[in-house]
């Protein structure tokens, strides 16, 4: 058994939380840069080059690369042969949040009730996901996503009958009623199967993968590969003003569900798929 | 790519001169109100209140930024998706709002109460810290209990920005990608 300080955590997540909102992924820039190289279309070729300087300018001036600095979800992945001691560890969890969006100068975006509306002034609380894991480490990943991207997710309790060909046309047209309001050009994290509320949690976990990652099962990776070139053929493009670049990559997670089910939903992500982790 | 440059407040004739698609430099005085400072607005309009600025030819920015870095003028400050403040806007146009700043399409009632009046500029959403480099001052005008969504007067210098929707009906988000489908011949 490890002693692990809740102080360590705290400390952990402000860290994460400031680093995930200043610096992309190298996966995820690269992505980004890719595409401004790619595009072909000159006025969206001018709007991804004013978003790489934007990440210039955010490495340069300290300042976080989009103003919604988002709400922050905490994934932690717990080794079960860990103890942790001298508080809390939800508490220890928020307290890293609150102290990380307080130092790092990011936005407080989050309200303490959804109708009545009072920010809390310190964007907690986060949200906590923690999975038990063998061993004593513990690794914390802090993933801030804003609302521009977030109300535009969706999710559908799709029948068995409506298949693959079902998901497919379900994810197109969530991007394509999205149009230019996620802050394209996208990155889309896609859930098929579990049940509704599983579905959700599989396709925003998709997001932490490498931008343009492949699913391991060669038959999502295929699925994969035809849902980016589809949603890039709707001609979108960057801040949905028309292009080629509509989405940098899709990644699509699967997992067991029931006989009558085929849920799916789709995690749309701007182009700044932010997160940061660390292994304690 | 026709490049414009604007200052703001601007005569009615230069906002109607604006085309969707023409790339825009702004210059001059904008005003940060988002969600709730809108909501606000609108109920103080309701109650015959005056607004926290005078809205004959202003500009108002849809953007909440993130606090400033010691020293600093403005935290990260881009553009929020602009269909939210879609049901307040066309009572704003009415009574001489003449620019939004924002970031994703309009509704088409928004549209149509901009014709002849308003015209709708796209800023580059996520681009909060390149955007930053325009702001030259920031003042908290009203509201600061609302935070991030207290209205701010802001002096900007040369922000670059896309006439999205203009004051006859062009729109780019409509256009835009059409043209771009043309050309790519699908």
């Amino acid at each position: 058994m490890r002693e692990l300080p809740a102080g360590a955590i705290t400390g952990c997540v402000a860290r994460l939380c400031i680093e995930a909102n200043r610096r992309l992924p190298a996966d995820a820039e690269r992505a980004l840069r890719g595409a401004a190289e790619a595009e072909p279309w000159p006025a969206a070729r001018a709007i991804l080059s004013d978003l790489c300087r934007n990440l210039d300018a955010a490495a340069e001036t300290g300042l976080p690369i989009c103003q919604d600095t988002g709400l922050a979800t905490v994934f932690v992945e717990l080794g079960q042969d860990v103890h942790i001691s001298g508080g809390d560890f939800y508490s220890a969890v928020q307290e890293g949040v609150r102290r990380g969006y307080s130092a790092g100068c990011l936005r407080k975006s989050v309200v303490s009730d959804p109708l009545r509306r009072v920010n809390t002034g310190d964007n907690t609380p986060a949200a906590v996901e923690v999975r038990i894991v063998p061993g004593e480490r513990v690794k914390i990943t802090v993933s801030p996503k804003g609302a521009g991207s977030e109300n535009m997710c969706r999710v559908k309790m799709l029948t068995p009958a409506e298949g693959e060909e079902g998901v497919m046309a379900f994810v197109l047209d969530t991007l394509r009623s999205a149009g230019g309001n996620p802050c394209p050009p996208v990155v889309a994290g896609v859930g098929i199967g579990g049940g509704f509320d599983t579905v959700a949690r599989l396709a925003r976990r998709a997001l932490l993968r490498p931008v343009g990652s492949e699913n391991p099962d060669a038959y999502y990776a295929g699925l994969e590969r035809r849902l980016l070139e589809e949603i890039n053929a709707l001609g979108t493009g960057p801040q949905g003003l028309g292009g080629a670049t509509t989405a940098l990559g899709v990644m699509v997670e699967a997992a067991p569900t029931h006989i009558a089910m085929l849920p799916c939903a789709v995690c749309i992500c701007c182009h700044a798929d932010r997160h940061a982790a660390e292994v304690l | 790519m026709e490049e414009i440059r604007l200052s703001v407040p601007a005569a009615r004739e230069e906002i109607l001169a604006l085309r969707a698609g023409q790339r825009v430099l702004l210059s001059g005085t904008v005003y940060t109100a988002r969600d709730a400072a809108h909501r606000r607005m609108l109920e103080a309009l309701g109650r015959g209140e005056p607004l926290p600025f005078e809205l004959e030819g202003a500009a108002i920015y849809y953007c909440g930024p993130a606090p400033a870095l010691p020293g600093g003028v403005i935290g990260a400050a881009g553009p929020t998706t602009s269909y939210r403040m879609d049901a307040y806007a066309p009572a704003l146009i009415e009574r001489g709002l003449a620019l939004m700043i924002g970031k994703g399409p309009r509704r088409p009632e928004v549209l149509e109460a901009m014709r002849g009046r308003a015209a709708y500029l796209a800023a580059a959403g996520g681009a909060g810290a390149l955007l930053a480099g325009c702001v030259l001052e920031c003042e908290v005008i009203a509201w600061p209990e609302l935070g991030p969504e207290a209205v701010r007067r802001l002096t900007v210098r040369d922000m670059p920005l896309i006439a999205a929707c203009d004051a006859h009906g062009g729109d780019l988000y409509a256009s835009g990608p059409a043209e771009y489908l043309r050309s790519a011949g699908r």
